[in-house]
């Protein structure tokens, strides 16, 4: 995952001129998780220069319908230093690896109040001019199940039902077709070679309705010479 | 004969007009200021999509399936009438609108059912509603004249 943020972020920035390097950070744009579970919101980041030994990642987090955020999570100087009086804590832990450019924190017990956005913020010296990504979280009750997907479910079940039942059809009457047509052309092979010749020619056996209509006009031929 | 053609085209057509306009309007039912159907709640301030609960939905996937089978037949109807041969019955066409008309009355049972989740108290069954409850008896009758009628010259 982070590879291909790289790679990709690599692409990108190509096209980019040389003065605007700056340090690109990213995390989700929206993570779901219901009451009691834990979540891992993830951080990374790229940047031209090599990963410093005074990388520091910090995590701030806003709750839903306030405007202040508060600091929860920073990591500097190799130690990490997570929330003992906030929000937070004894629920937080450091689970990111820095020197891969990996600043996740873990969650634990989430209650329906953690609602909120969560903003990480990466540096990497002498690289610090960037942009904080942030992550939305939303805790449920229960899963919600999204909209259409059930409507979709049921019509493509009964269409497909549909669907099935005029293939089987179909199949049963070209296979009974078939066998019958195989049956009589064993049986009167012989005798009405010349006939059935004048009346078949090339004899694909794909149309059920010819083939009916050709084993109908034997059937009749034979009664007819069974009467006389 | 051409007279009891066009009527039976007439019921099929009336059956599914009155579908498409009760899955299509919103207004299953109607309060002093929201309406609210299967697909949006609405007041007078705005609209916002209705809940994504699991019953709205089936109720949903029903009516479009009713719409779709009873358009089926209409079709079948059209085939069967140059196809069949004299004295046949149109059994697929009826077989088609009768479960189109099954559908539309699963769908408005459903939605009886579940009514007091969904529509708070004072707010009465709108128009869509009740045309939906309609269309059931005129596309099972429709079927049945299908299943019951023979093909003359």
């Amino acid at each position: 995952m982070l590879t291909f943020l790289a790679l990709t972020s690599v692409a990108l920035l190509g096209i980019v001129p040389e003065q605007s390097q700056a340090i690109a950070i990213y995390t989700g744009w929206e993570r779901h998780a219901l009451v009691g579970s834990d979540i891992r919101l993830s951080c990374s980041f790229f940047s031209w220069r090599w990963t410093s030994e005074d990388v520091t990642f910090s995590w701030t987090y806003r709750p839903d319908g306030s405007r202040d955020s508060i600091s929860i999570f920073h990591y500097t100087g190799g130690a990490a230093y997570v929330d003992n009086k906030g929000p937070f804590r004894d629920r937080l832990e450091f689970v990111g690896n820095p020197g891969r450019r990996d600043g996740s924190i873990l969650l634990k017990n989430l209650e329906l109040n953690d609602n909120g956005t969560f903003t990480c913020d990466a540096k990497n010296p002498p690289d610090i001019v960037g942009r904080p990504s942030s992550v939305r979280l939303l805790v449920f009750e229960k899963v919600p199940i999204q909209a259409g997907v059930i409507t979709g479910a049921i019509i493509g079940v009964v269409l497909g039902l549909l669907v099935l039942i005029v293939v089987i059809y179909y199949l049963m009457r070209f296979l009974v077709a078939r066998r019958v047509f195989s049956l009589s052309v064993s049986k009167h092979g012989k005798k009405k070679k010349e006939g059935s010749q004048q009346r078949q020619g090339p004899v694909p056996p794909a149309d059920p309705s010819k083939v009916k209509a050709a084993t109908s006009e034997k059937k009749k031929q034979e009664s007819r010479k069974d009467k006389k | 004969m051409l007279l009891l053609l066009l009527g039976i085209i007439f019921l099929h057509l009336a059956a599914l007009v009155l579908l498409f306009v009760s899955t299509i309007v919103s207004a299953w039912t109607t309060g002093e200021s929201t309406t609210s159907d299967l697909w949006t709640n609405c007041t007078t301030s705005g609209c916002i999509t209705a809940s994504t609960g699991e019953w709205i939905q089936s109720v949903q996937a029903v009516m479009i399936l009713s719409i779709i089978f009873s358009c089926l037949s209409l079709f079948l109807f059209f085939c069967q009438l140059f196809t069949l041969q004299k004295g046949g019955r149109f059994f697929l066409t009826g077989t088609f609108q009768i479960l189109a008309s099954l559908f539309v009355m699963s769908g408005a049972i459903i939605y009886t059912v579940m009514s007091p989740e969904w529509v708070p108290e004072g707010n009465s069954f709108g128009y869509s509603y009740i045309l939906a409850w309609v269309a059931f008896p005129l596309a099972l009758i429709s079927g049945l004249i299908y299943v019951i009628l023979r093909k003359r010259e």
